[in-house]
């Protein structure tokens, strides 16, 4: 049961995270790191399993293996910035958060223009 | 990935939040400032790798290759 783990994780976190809030709020926001941390490598585990079935579907029906490994690339993007910008608005930094949060849709964004371009592309193919 | 850093980072945290209190009675705030310095910068080399870790990972996980 991770979930159990997961939970007793995060609330050993909290309080020890509340203990050395009130002497050393920079040595807290290192145990919200560190709990976060772990609790994602928890979840690493089961979420290959997910993106193994995806990738042996897309396979089978022969759909363009670029969607998928964009489309994870956008989820791993996700994760990463949604980290690191709770991370500094824990920290009190919120202005710092929103840029991180901005770098993330930018990037995103990036990544999502060559599939909107195919989109355009078929569209037009039909139209015409 | 051991659930141990996490109790690790919180004794250095609460060791060096008690070694600070007594240094700045003793009115070594200097000293203070150096243990606090110290902590940080051990707790951050813990860290460091976890986030390496992490950013690895996540770039084999959902395929970042550049």
């Amino acid at each position: 049961m991770e979930i159990l783990q997961i939970v007793a994780i995060g609330i050993i976190a909290t309080l020890f995270a509340i203990i050395l809030k009130q002497q050393k709020p920079e040595l807290a926001i290192y145990i919200s790191i560190a709990a976060g941390l772990f609790i994602f490598f928890l979840i690493l585990g089961q979420l290959s399993g997910v993106i193994d079935i995806l990738s042996k579907i897309v396979q089978k029906s022969q759909i363009d293996t670029i969607y998928l490994s964009t489309l994870l690339k956008i989820i791993g993007i996700a994760y990463i910035t949604e980290f690191g910008a709770n991370i500094c608005r824990d920290a009190g930094e919120g202005a710092i958060a929103s840029k991180i949060e901005l770098g993330g849709k930018v990037i995103i964004m990036v990544m999502a223009l060559p599939i909107l371009a195919g989109l355009m592309e078929i569209i037009l193919k039909i139209i015409s | 990935m051991d659930v141990n850093i996490i109790f690790k980072i919180a004794i250095v945290g609460i060791l060096i939040s008690i070694l600070n209190q007594v240094l700045i009675r003793a009115g070594r705030e200097e000293m203070a400032m150096m243990t606090t310095l110290a902590g940080i910068v051990i707790v951050l080399l813990m860290v460091i790798d976890l986030i390496s870790d992490l950013l690895n990972s996540v770039r084999s996980m959902f395929r970042f290759y550049y």
